[in-house]
């Protein structure tokens, strides 16, 4: 999800970051006062988000549903004790860093990589990376591929005036491999080329690709290799200047990750409300020390946990149906990256 | 016969079927026959395929799984999406809402279309239908309210459209006489403001909407992305507008102004009641066609995120309970918007009779 640039569409891109730059400039006039305030004024949080399969997508009665979306309910928890108070608005590639500037969101979370050039120069401020994505390859499996490099001479369609594009070619130069490329305008067309076998692999952001392997006539035909080309942490985004906002947004993802790794979820939260386990207790309010000197609803996290529900839950109702693999994404026992701060 | 008609000897029969003319006709010369075995050809091709998917081998009725089961189309998803691509994040509940929009769009628009009804009552009751339609989407005398950004789907299109073309007639009106004005500065600057639109893209003006116009907007003050997005499209159309307009005024002689000046009509007089009844009458399949343009151009209000009925089609495919059904979700829109333009291009030509035999 780095650069999502639609076919023909590169001089918008460039457009686009022309205009974040210029926006950039004056956008410490676009909000005066903390977020937050904002937030608690209008009694909802604009939340925007983008379009992909698993992560955000409206369901036939309209209403959002996701990964990210999970998250954003989960926030709308931690400041309204009230899932439904965050307003969805999708927000296109293009338009969505200098929409938040502007302060007509209060949170991207559309699946923003964290960059240094966007925390510095666009003064973004990051919340935790929810989801370790990078750019992946999907490759038919008779072809016996393991990993990238068994990919010589291959023909590999990929999508143009993407940062893909580039990471592929960088990656066969290091490698001193040979591959053709075969740039497809139309991700569409992307499904079509691989079945027609006119390219042997395709390659994009994992997060695209693997809804994309669920479009296959046959997709256990298809394996989209374990390996990553590009790092792509995607966190949620928030415009700087509001630090209560950003620790609500840190602490709210934190507390999934950790609930997880304690092995709490929404159908066995009520037990743990009676664990002899102080840390669990502050946790889930039943000591509200912890609270109180944080300022939120004690039952914060038990309500976050009992209604979106873990870390792991959000990523199974969401991403496994659509094929997807932890991975990267796994707990840090685990041997993946997630890990939270403690609650003390 | 046959011989006869060619060569202009004998009245063709009118309207009646006979299938030796229709032979004739196909097959009648070398090249005809080639051309017509041609297209018979192809369409021996696509045609049966195209049966299977959209009928033998489609799915009527089911779920996503039903529809994987089976190769050809999924008319299941158009049943389960439709409310979703018609009227996308507006919530179901309130749906008579945005359906009694679309419904009072329709036919602002098909009673605006008889001639019989032109008259100045139009000029006050486009501007209340109008107003009343961004009434009830917004909610504002009907609670509850419902924000702009679940607004979506064919009343978006409907409403952004009919709104910006209505809004951007009389600014056309305005800078079309004043690029013909005498007052050098005032020409200058409709010069300046129509030449400066029409150089650049439309996906241009939606990023000044979506990020300039809130820079530029006082300390505090906030406007909403659709109104933002519809001033800017109203401004944009304004200059396509005023061209056309100026190419009808251009048509009326300027011996019929100094005429009326030597009657002792002024400048608005003169416009009002002589230059401009000819001059529009004259335009009105411009106006229609550059409509129809627009209708179609709405379309690229997804760069700026706003639902309208084929962005809202995209999203209906992105559902990962019924993912990938493009083709169906395209399909669809497509149709919709293939019945608006060519309700839009028959009524041209048939008011281009209707004013030609008018004139005679």
């Amino acid at each position: 999800m780095t650069v999502h640039s639609r076919p023909g569409s590169r001089w918008k891109g460039a457009l686009a970051a022309s205009l974040v730059l210029a926006s950039s400039v004056v956008s410490g006039l676009a909000h005066a006062g903390p977020t937050l305030d904002k937030i608690k004024e209008r009694g909802t949080i604009k939340v925007g988000v983008g379009t992909t399969p698993g992560f955000f997508a409206p369901d036939s009665g309209g209403k959002w549903k996701g990964f990210f979306v999970d998250y954003g309910r989960a926030l709308s928890i931690a400041v309204f004790n009230d899932p439904d108070k965050a307003e969805f608005t999708n927000s296109s590639p293009q338009q969505r860093l200098p929409a938040l500037q502007s302060g007509e969101f209060d949170i991207l979370l559309s699946g923003v990589t964290v960059t240094i050039t966007r925390a510095f120069q666009l003064g973004f401020h990051f919340g935790p990376t929810v989801f370790y994505d990078g750019q992946g390859i999907l490759v038919r499996k008779d072809l016996n591929v393991e990993k990238a490099a068994d990919l010589d001479g291959a023909t590999i369609g990929v999508q143009s005036g993407t940062t893909g594009e580039l990471n592929i070619a960088d990656f066969f130069r290091k490698t001193g491999k040979q591959f053709t490329p075969v740039t497809i305008e139309d991700t569409g067309e992307f499904i079509n080329a691989l079945e027609s076998g006119r390219v042997d692999a395709i390659t994009q952001d994992s997060s695209d690709l693997v809804g994309k392997r669920t479009q296959l006539k046959k997709p256990d035909d298809y394996v989209v290799l374990p390996e990553r080309l590009s790092k792509e942490p995607l966190a949620p985004a928030i415009a700087g200047g509001d630090d209560r906002w950003l620790e609500i947004v840190n602490w709210t993802v934190n507390a999934t990750i950790q609930a997880e790794e304690w092995g709490i979820t929404s159908q066995n939260v009520d037990e743990f409300l009676k664990s002899e386990d102080p840390a669990i207790q502050r946790f889930l309010g039943v000591d509200p020390a912890l609270a109180q000197a944080i300022g939120l609803d004690p039952k914060w996290a038990y309500n976050i946990i009992k209604t979106v529900g873990n870390y792991g839950e959000i990523f199974d109702r969401n991403l496994k149906p659509l094929g997807w693999d932890r991975g990267y994404n796994r707990l840090w026992t685990d041997g993946g990256l997630l890990y939270s701060p403690p609650f003390r | 016969m046959s011989a006869d008609i060619d060569a202009g000897l004998v009245r063709p029969p009118l309207r009646r079927f006979s299938p030796a003319r229709v032979f004739y006709r196909l097959f009648g010369t070398p090249l005809n026959a080639a051309i017509s075995l041609g297209v018979l050809l192809a369409l021996a091709f696509v045609v049966p395929p195209l049966l299977r998917w959209a009928l033998w081998d489609a799915t009527f009725s089911g779920t996503a799984q039903d529809c994987a089961a089976r190769s050809g189309a999924c008319w299941a998803f158009i049943g389960n999406k439709l409310r979703f691509i018609l009227f996308a994040f507006y919530p179901p509940e309130l749906q008579w809402r945005p359906a009694l929009v679309v419904g009072l769009i329709l036919g602002l628009i098909g009673f605006s279309l008889w001639p019989r009804l032109w008259s100045a009552r139009l000029l006050v009751v486009w501007p209340l239908v109008l107003g009343l339609c961004w009434l009830l989407l917004s909610g504002i005398v009907v609670s509850p309210r419902v924000s702009s950004n679940q607004w979506g789907g064919l009343p978006v299109t409907l409403f952004v459209w009919s709104t910006c073309f209505a809004a951007s007639f009389p600014l056309a009106l305005g800078f079309a006489l004043l690029r013909r004005s005498r007052l050098g500065l005032l020409r200058i600057f409709a010069v300046a403001f129509i030449e400066g639109m029409r150089a650049t893209p439309m996906v241009a003006i939606l990023y000044v909407a979506m990020l300039i116009v809130p820079m530029a907007l006082p300390g505090g003050a906030f406007l909403d992305k659709t109104v933002r997005a519809m001033i800017m499209i109203t401004l944009f159309w304004s200059s396509y507008l005023a061209e056309v307009l100026r190419a009808g005024l251009q048509t009326i002689p300027r011996g019929q102004e100094e005429a009326a000046s030597a009657l002792g009509l002024g400048y608005w007089r003169t416009m009002q009641m002589i230059v401009l009844p000819q001059a529009l009458r004259v335009v009105i399949p411009g106006i229609v066609n550059l409509a129809i343009g627009f209708l179609l151009a709405t379309s690229l209000l997804a760069v700026i995120g706003i639902f309208d009925i084929l962005n809202a089609a995209r999203a209906a495919a992105i559902d990962p309970q019924w993912l990938g059904f493009y083709d169906e979700a395209y399909l669809l829109v497509g149709v919709i918007f293939l019945l608006l333009c060519t309700a839009g291009s028959r009524y041209s030509r048939w008011l281009e009779r209707r004013l030609a035999v008018a004139s005679h």
